[in-house]
């Protein structure tokens, strides 16, 4: 291993789903200390820490669980990046660690949002007495919902619509069916918030949120975190065999936001910034697509998953509808993507989904993952997507 | 005929309604709201431009679950109006897949959004079927 290689020693996540009786700190410490033990480390290695939390973001999450686990002075980095939190928070520890600042950095992320429903789209309140102008429009009265729509499942609904109305062969049938497939992988994830089977009947006769999406193709919001320990390579050859063993390479570690495009301030362009970031991680890692063997990709709304396959390059341009229907996402195709269940089903606690998706491909990579393993996986991708926006891509390599 | 105001600044009343935007008189990017600089290039000065009242429908979604207040169904749209993108929703149609789709050509409409207490009509604007 090189010395300026990037390294996760450990990494863990908590079981995703409802959990009423543990606060933040209670769920952070979970996958923090999971990923200390995995790595064999304590707090005390730690050089810089990244800690990832969106809806308490003022809340200094950081140090609160440095009060529980540890208060060893070293630098908090408190980060918040939309549904890119976790990510954020890795790249935070990773650009400590390859700086040479800390030769290891801690990475968790966490959310409780079990029962949050929507998020986003501004409630329609007591209109003013009289019409005042106010806000970047001059708008005298809410504009969600009477100038387009701010809520989550209607804008990527219409950012997969977009994709077909570019390259046509999408319908609503075809969207259902990427979240079958999701929902049929998470049968295998203990760890997923929602592990029941559902029929492409059950998917596209639930409840109609935006059109295509339905409720089951929305990603779940729940309580969850992960956490992972990330070391130099010249500090881990200084580490245990054992240690060494376990370890998975960072092959590449990309943080991207959306460059100004003629469309992209009227419906978010989530396209440009995941292929700017898909391009500089497979050059960092010196692969390319085919050479992944499994894909955790940001499928927030299946209408996502779509247009992900082709800014990830895991198919040809415009092809991601042909790419779909070949069968090759699945579990058992060429390149299966989201069989953790995806956040459709493993769930999406937002700050926790940038590191959680890594952690199940290391798992992979590891040969660890149970029931549910791709077997001889040596190579995977991670992506999230924050809107506003943020996307974090991480490639990661099983030690040789 | 009762005051009216435009329910975004971006929506010019009178005999013919129309959306303008700030063009970036450096590389001729458009945007709807105030402007600080130009997110493309970074240039501070900017023209006022009529955006064309025509256009066709690049991406759509039927929303039925919104936030307390906003009324369901409703049809949101990205129009293309001859080269600029514009938000809106697509009304004076039947809010099902059946009655809209990617490609249908539109054209800009306004409506009443509500009355204030001096009796002055908030004008609000979206997209209806060409010919329908
Ligand atoms: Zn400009």
């Amino acid at each position: 291993m090189a010395s300026d290689d990037l390294w996760i020693l450990g990494i863990h996540m908590t079981k995703f789903g409802k959990h009423p009786d543990e606060d933040l700190v209670d769920l952070a410490s979970e996958a923090v200390q999971g990923a200390l033990a995995d790595g064999g480390v304590t707090m005390a290695d730690m050089g810089v820490i990244g800690a990832g939390n969106l809806m308490m973001a003022q809340a200094g999450i950081g140090q609160q669980v440095q009060k529980q686990l540890g208060q060893t002075g070293v630098p908090v980095y408190n980060v918040s990046n939309a549904c890119a939190t976790g990510a954020t928070a890795l790249r935070v520890a990773c650009m400590a660690v390859k700086s040479g600042e800390a030769d290891m950095g801690l990475a968790f992320g966490v959310e409780k949002l079990s029962g949050a429903g929507l998020l986003a789209g501004g409630s329609r309140k007591e209109e003013s007495p009289t019409w005042t102008p106010s806000g970047r429009y001059g708008a005298v009265a809410p504009i969600d919902g009477r100038i387009g729509t701010e809520i989550m499942p209607g804008v990527f609904a219409q950012i997969g619509m977009e994709y077909g109305h570019r390259y046509g062969g999408t319908s609503f049938e075809l969207f259902a069916r990427i979240s079958e497939k999701n929902h049929s992988h998470s049968t295998l994830n203990p760890k997923a918030a929602y592990s029941k089977k559902m029929s492409l009947e059950q998917i596209m006769g639930d409840i109609m949120i935006a059109y295509p999406n339905t409720r089951p193709m929305c990603s779940a919001n729940c309580d969850g975190a992960a956490a992972a320990v990330v070391v130099s390579g010249a500090k881990l050859k200084t580490l245990s065999l054992e240690q060494q063993k376990r370890a998975v390479k960072i092959a590449a570690s990309v943080l991207t936001t959306d460059p100004w495009e003629e469309s992209c301030q009227i419906l978010p362009d989530v396209n440009t910034l995941t292929r700017n970031a898909a391009i500089q991680a497979y050059e960092q890692a010196g692969i390319g697509p085919s050479d992944l063997d499994l894909v955790e990709l940001h499928d927030c709304f299946a209408t996502a998953e779509l247009v992900h396959y082709d800014n990830l390059m895991l198919c040809e341009t415009g092809g991601a509808v042909d790419f779909f229907n070949s069968g090759a996402t699945w579990r058992d195709g060429s390149m299966p993507v989201n069989v953790s269940g995806g956040l459709e089903s493993k769930g999406h606690p937002i700050g926790a989904t940038g590191i959680a998706n890594v952690w199940e491909v290391a798992t992979h990579l590891r040969g660890e993952a149970g029931d549910r393993q791709i077997v001889g996986a040596k190579v995977g991708l991670a992506h999230v997507i924050g809107l506003g926006s943020a996307c974090g891509v991480h490639i990661l390599e099983k030690a040789a | 005929m009762a005051e009216q105001i435009p329910l975004v600044d971006y929506l010019v009343l009178g005999d013919e309604p129309h959306l303008v935007a700030n063009q970036c008189t450096g590389c001729g990017a458009r945007f709807f709201d105030r402007r600080n600089a130009c997110a493309s290039c970074g240039k501070t000065e900017f023209t006022k431009v009529g955006i064309d009242t025509t256009g066709e429908v690049r991406a759509f979604t039927i929303v039925s679950f919104a936030a307390p207040g906003v009324p369901v169904p409703y049809v949101a749209a990205m129009v293309d109006c001859g080269g600029t993108s514009v938000r809106g929703n697509l009304i004076n149609v039947a809010p099902d897949p059946e009655h809209v789709s990617l490609g249908m050509k539109v054209r800009l409409a306004t409506e009443v959004i509500g009355t204030d207490e001096q009796g002055t009509e908030a004008i609000g604007f979206g997209f209806e079927p060409v010919g329908g």
